[in-house]
C-alpha cells in the first residue's frame, strides 16, 4: 500500500517537478524583471500584465505577507530580486535600513512623484496613496467632521471598532500621532482610544464596517479603498457600505493621515534597467489610472483623477508631516501599543 | 520506543554498533546512524541560525518584551494550550473509544468521517465561524428573529473572537490527531487483555480506566502533543480571533519593531515551552509503558448498543464531525456557488493544485523515510546518541512556520553559495540559488516542520512491538535489513499510514513557510487563498479552500480503511506461535 502511494505521488511529482523546481532557471534574462511584493497578486497582476503588453518585459512575481526584506538580505549577491513593491512607509524605510536597496536614478520618477513621497537619496518612491479614515454609522453618527484626537474623547465610549494596534495601518497612524504630538501625548491618546473600544481589536478593516453596520459600534477605523470595494465590487458586503459613510478625519491642526504603496530597487538587482522601466511605467498615466479605478487608491501622479466613489468621500487634504519622519516612529508606535496593552 | 529508560537499562554491552568498534561498522550501521544524524541536523541548522540571530541584539528589546509582551503572550498561550489539550483529549479519546468498543448506527461511516476536520486549515475554520457566529451571521440573526431582539445590546452572546472562541475552533479542528493516534492503538490492543477483564466481570468504565487508557497512553500523549504544537504554530486563526499568542508576538515583534533578533528571542522562549511539552509527553509515556506480548493481537469484539445509548453514541461522534468539518465545508460550498466560482473557474487554480500536490508528496515521502528510518535506527542500535538525534528531530514541529523559514534561509543560501563556488571553479558558470530559490526550499521546510509527526507515529507504533521480536530475530542471525522487512515494516504499517496522512494533509495546508520560501511565480492553494484573506475577502478563495479539503479527504478516507486492513494483515505475521 505504501509503495502504491509512493508510486502515485512520485509520478505526480515528476510531472510538476520541472515547473516548480526550475522556476529559478528562467531568471536573469534580458526580457524580465523580478518583483518581490507585499501587495496581493490579484491587485497588481492587471498592472503587470499591462506593463508586459506595453514593453514586452515579463514580470516574475513573488508575493508574501512578511519577511521579504529578510529573504533578499539572506539571498545576498545571488538574489534574483529586482524590485520590492510594498505598502506602508515603515516597510519601505525598513528595506532601506536593512541595506538591501540602492538609490533609484530616474528623472521621470523624480519629476512625477511629489517630494513628500520620496525617500532621502531617492532610496524609495511612493506609487499610490491611501488614507486612514472612519466608517461611521449613517443612523447614529451625525458629526460631519471628526478629528483623530477625538477618537479618545469619552463621548465615544464603547462605540469604536478597530483592528489590531500592531497592524501596519494602525502602526503608521500611531507613528504619525507621535510625530505630531510627541510620545507622551500619543500614549494618552492610545489609552483613551482603548478605553472607548466596543470590543477587543481584531479582524480586518472590512469587519469594522460590518460591526458598525450590525450596531456593535458607531465608528470603525479603515482604509479608503476598502469602503469603495464594499460599495462597488463586493456585492455581499454592499449592506455594510450602505449602513455606513466615510468621514475623512484630520489631525486637529493638520490633514488626513495618508500612507503609500511604493518601490525600492534591490541592491543586487540583476535586471536593473528593466526594474527602473517598470517603476517609471507604474507612475505613468495608464498605471496610475489602474491604481485609481481598479484599486480605488489615490494616484500619486498629478492630473490623474480619483475614482468617483473615492471622490465622494470629500476632498482629501493629506497631512504634511513627511512620511520619512513618520517612519522613524514605527518602532515607538509598536512599543506603545504593547505598553498600553491595546490589543489585550 | 516506549522510553529511553528501557534502553538504558539494557546497558551498552547490548549495543552492537558500539561493541563492534568504529572500523567494523557495517553498511547498516552507517545508514542507521546517518539517517538519525541527518534528521537531527535538518532541524538543528535552522534553530542554530535562529539562536545566533537572537543574540545579535541590544538588550533593550528584550527588556521591553519581558515587561510588556511575553507575560501577556505566556498567559494567553497557556490558556489556549490547556483548553485545547483538555477538549481534544475528551473528544479524541471519547470518539476513538466509542467507535472501537461499541457497535451503533453509523459507526462505520463515523470511523472515517471523524478524521476529516484535519483536511480543513484552521485559519479557514476560524474565518468561517466568525462569519457564522458574529452579530450579522446566520446564528445571531436567527436568534434575533425568533426572540424579537432588535440590536446586539438586547441580549448576550459569547464572542467567537476571544480565548474561548479560539479554544473552540482549534479543538474541533485538531481533535483528530488524538482520535487517529488513539484509535490505532485501541484497535491493536490485544483482545486478550480486554476479554480477560470482561470475563472477570470488569465493568466498562473500569476497563477503560485500568486497561484501555494506560495501554494507549503513549499514543494519547503523541496525539495531544501534535494538537498542541499545531496550536502553538498557528498565526492566521489566532490573529483573526484576537488572541495574543507567543507566535503572534514573534510575528509583530519582527514586523513592527523591525526586530528579527527580538522575534528570535521570543521564538527561543517558545522553544523552551516546546521542550517542556516534549518532556511531559515523554513522562506520560514513561511512567507506565506496556508492550504487547508476542502473541497475535486480534481486535476485541465490539459490544452492540441498543436504543437510547446507541443513538447517544452516534450523536456524540457526529457532533465533533459536524462542527469540525461539515459546517465549514457546507459554508465553503455555499460560497463557491453563490459567487459562481465554478463557472468563472480560474484556470491558474489547476496549476496551483498540482504544485501543492507535488510539494506535499515529495515532502511526505522524505518525512516518512527519514522519520521512520531514524526511529528504527534507535531500535536496532539502542544507542543513546541515536535516540537523542530523534528527540531533536521532533523539535522542528514546534517552530512556527515563519520563524522556521527565516532560520532556514541562511543555511540554504550557504549550500547555494557552496554550489556556486563549486560550479564556478569547475565549469566557470554560476547556477544561482538552486536550493533557496527553488521548490526544494519549500520541501525542506515541510520536512523539518513535519518530521515530528513521523517520528512520533513511528515511536508509538513501533513502541508497541516488544523488542523481544528483534532480539529473537537477531539472535537467530537475522541481519537488520531482514528484521526491518519482516518485523518492523509490517507491524508499523498502520503507523506509517497514519503518519503519511497527517504529513500529507499538513503540507497541503501549510501557509507561513510556503509564503516565505516559495520560488517566483509559484503559488500553492494556501498562498492563493491567503491573497484573498489578506484583503478581507477570503470567501473569494472558497473554491481553493474546498480543493485543499477535497484533496485532503482522499488520503484521510484511504488511511481509515487501510489502517483497518493493515491491522488484519499484520496479525498472522506477528505470531510466533
Amino acid at each position: 500500500m505504501i509503495s502504491g502511494f509512493v508510486r502515485v505521488t512520485s509520478r505526480l511529482a515528476f510531472v510538476n517537478l520541472a515547473a516548480a523546481f526550475l522556476a529559478q532557471g528562467a531568471l536573469a534574462q534580458s526580457g524580465e524583471v523580478n518583483v518581490y511584493t507585499y501587495r496581493e497578486t490579484k491587485l497588481i497582476q492587471p498592472l503587470f500584465d499591462a506593463f508586459t503588453k506595453d514593453t514586452g518585459i515579463k514580470v516574475n512575481v513573488l508575493s508574501a505577507s512578511s519577511g521579504l526584506e529578510q529573504r533578499i538580505a539572506t539571498e545576498g549577491a545571488n538574489s534574483p530580486a529586482d524590485v520590492l513593491l510594498t505598502v506602508d512607509i515603515g516597510r519601505l524605510q525598513d528595506a532601506v535600513n536593512a541595506g538591501i536597496t540602492q538609490p533609484i536614478q530616474s528623472d521621470v520618477l523624480a519629476k512625477t512623484v511629489p517630494s513628500q513621497y520620496h525617500g532621502a537619496d531617492n532610496s524609495w518612491y511612493g506609487i499610490s496613496m491611501r488614507a486612514r479614515v472612519f466608517y461611521v454609522s449613517k443612523d447614529r453618527v451625525k458629526e460631519e467632521k471628526i478629528t483623530y484626537e477625538e477618537l479618545a474623547d469619552p463621548k465615544w465610549k464603547g462605540k469604536i471598532c478597530i483592528r489590531s494596534g500592531q497592524h501596519i495601518y494602525n502602526n503608521a497612524l500611531i507613528a504619525a500621532y507621535i510625530a505630531k504630538h510627541g510620545a507622551a501625548e500619543a500614549e494618552k491618546w492610545v489609552a483613551g482610544v482603548k478605553a472607548n473600544l466596543a470590543q477587543k481589536p481584531s479582524g480586518g478593516d472590512r469587519e469594522t464596517a460590518r460591526d458598525v453596520a450590525a450596531g456593535k459600534c458607531d465608528i470603525g477605523v479603515g482604509n479608503t479603498y476598502y469602503w469603495a470595494l464594499m460599495n462597488d465590487v463586493d456585492a455581499d458586503k454592499k449592506a455594510w457600505a450602505d449602513a455606513t459613510r466615510v468621514v475623512l478625519p484630520t489631525f486637529k491642526d493638520g490633514g488626513t493621515h495618508v500612507n503609500i504603496s511604493g518601490v525600492v530597487l534591490a541592491k543586487n538587482a540583476p535586471n536593473k534597467a528593466n526594474a527602473i522601466k517598470l517603476m517609471e511605467w507604474l507612475v505613468g498615466e495608464k498605471a496610475q489610472k489602474i491604481y485609481a479605478d481598479m484599486n480605488y487608491e489615490y494616484p500619486v501622479r498629478a492630473g490623474v483623477p480619483v475614482h468617483k466613489t473615492v471622490a465622494g468621500y470629500g476632498k482629501l487634504t493629506p497631512d504634511t508631516t513627511p512620511l520619512a519622519k513618520i517612519a522613524t516612529f514605527k518602532k515607538d508606535a509598536s512599543t506603545l501599543v504593547d505598553k498600553v496593552g491595546f490589543d489585550n | 520506543m516506549n522510553s529511553l529508560a528501557t534502553h538504558d537499562s539494557l546497558g551498552s554491552d547490548d549495543a552492537p554498533a558500539l561493541r563492534r568498534g568504529i572500523w567494523r561498522l557495517s553498511a547498516w550501521d552507517v545508514a542507521g546512524f546517518g539517517i538519525a544524524i541527518l534528521a537531527a541536523l535538518l532541524v538543528l541548522a535552522p534553530l542554530a541560525s535562529l539562536v545566533w540571530v537572537a543574540f545579535q541584539d541590544e538588550t533593550e528589546t528584550w527588556r521591553h518584551l519581558a515587561a510588556y509582551v511575553i507575560p501577556v503572550a505566556l498567559r494567553q498561550t497557556a490558556g489556549l494550550l490547556s483548553g485545547v489539550a483538555i477538549i481534544t483529549a475528551v473528544i479524541g479519546i471519547g470518539t476513538a473509544w466509542l467507535v472501537t468498543t461499541y457497535e451503533f448506527p453509523g459507526r462505520t461511516a463515523l470511523t472515517w468521517l471523524l478524521p476529516l476536520p484535519l483536511a480543513v486549515p484552521t485559519y479557514i475554520v476560524a474565518y468561517v465561524y466568525v462569519d457564522v457566529l458574529e452579530v450579522s451571521g446566520p446564528v445571531q440573526s436567527a436568534l434575533r428573529a425568533v426572540f424579537g431582539w432588535r440590536t446586539p445590546q438586547d441580549y448576550w452572546f459569547p464572542s467567537i473572537r476571544s480565548l474561548g472562541g479560539a479554544i473552540f475552533v482549534f479543538s474541533f479542528v485538531l481533535f483528530p490527531y488524538v482520535y487517529l493516534a488513539t484509535r490505532t492503538v485501541f484497535q491493536l490492543q490485544s483482545a486478550s487483555f480486554i476479554e480477560a477483564a470482561r470475563v472477570h466481570g470488569a465493568r466498562s468504565l473500569n476497563l477503560v480506566w485500568h486497561i484501555t487508557l494506560p495501554l494507549a497512553r503513549p499514543a494519547i500523549a503523541v496525539g495531544i502533543a501534535l494538537a498542541l504544537l499545531e496550536t502553538l504554530n498557528d498565526i492566521g486563526a489566532s490573529e483573526y480571533l484576537g488572541v495574543q499568542t507567543l507566535t503572534l508576538s514573534i510575528f509583530t515583534t519582527w514586523l513592527n519593531r523591525g526586530s528579527l533578533p527580538g522575534a528570535a528571542q521570543i521564538a527561543c522562549v517558545m522553544l523552551l515551552i516546546v521542550a517542556g511539552l516534549i518532556v511531559l509527553e515523554q513522562m506520560a509515556r514513561r511512567r507506565r509503558s506496556y508492550t504487547s506480548s508476542a502473541q497475535k493481537p486480534h481486535p476485541a469484539a465490539r459490544i452492540r448498543l441498543q436504543g437510547v445509548s446507541a443513538w447517544s453514541a452516534a450523536a456524540a461522534c457526529f457532533v465533533p464531525f459536524l462542527i469540525g468539518f461539515a459546517v465549514p465545508a457546507i459554508y465553503l460550498v455555499q460560497e463557491t456557488f453563490e459567487r459562481s466560482l465554478l463557472t468563472g473557474f480560474d484556470p491558474a487554480l489547476a496549476r496551483h493544485t498540482l504544485t501543492t500536490l507535488t510539494f506535499a508528496a515529495c515532502a511526505t515521502v522524505l518525512v516518512l523515510a527519514i522519520g521512520f528510518g531514524a526511529v528504527i535506527a534507535v531500535r536496532l542500535f539502542r544507542h543513546r546518541f541515536v535516540a537523542i538525534c530523534v528527540q531533536i528531530a521532533g523539535i522542528g514541529y514546534a517552530v512556527p512556520g515563519t520563524v522556521l523559514a527565516l532560520g532556514l534561509l541562511a543555511p540554504l543560501v550557504a549550500v547555494d553559495t557552496a554550489a556556486n563556488w563549486l560550479t564556478q571553479s569547475l565549469a566557470g558558470v554560476t547556477v544561482g540559488l538552486i536550493v533557496a530559490g527553488s521548490g526544494a526550499a519549500v520541501v525542506i521546510a515541510y520536512v523539518v516542520r513535519f518530521l515530528a509527526i513521523s517520528t512520533g507515529f513511528a515511536q508509538a507504533g513501533l513502541g508497541r512491538i516488544s523488542t523481544e521480536f528483534d532480539d529473537t530475530a537477531r539472535m537467530s542471525g537475522a541481519p537488520p535489513g531482514m528484521v526491518l522487512r519482516t518485523i518492523h515494516m509490517p507491524l508499523a504499517r498502520p503507523a506509517i499510514w497514519g503518519a503519511a496522512l497527517l504529513v500529507f494533509v499538513d503540507c497541503l495546508k501549510e501557509l507561513p513557510a510556503t509564503l516565505l520560501l516559495r520560488p517566483l511565480n509559484v503559488e500553492t492553494l494556501s498562498t492563493y487563498i491567503y491573497q484573498y484573506a489578506t484583503r478581507g475577502n477570503f470567501e473569494e478563495g472558497s473554491l481553493a479552500a474546498l480543493m485543499i479539503v477535497a484533496v485532503g479527504i482522499i488520503p484521510v478516507i484511504r488511511i481509515a480503511r487501510h489502517a483497518d486492513l493493515a491491522i488484519e494483515a499484520a496479525g498472522p505475521q506477528v505470531s510466533t506461535e
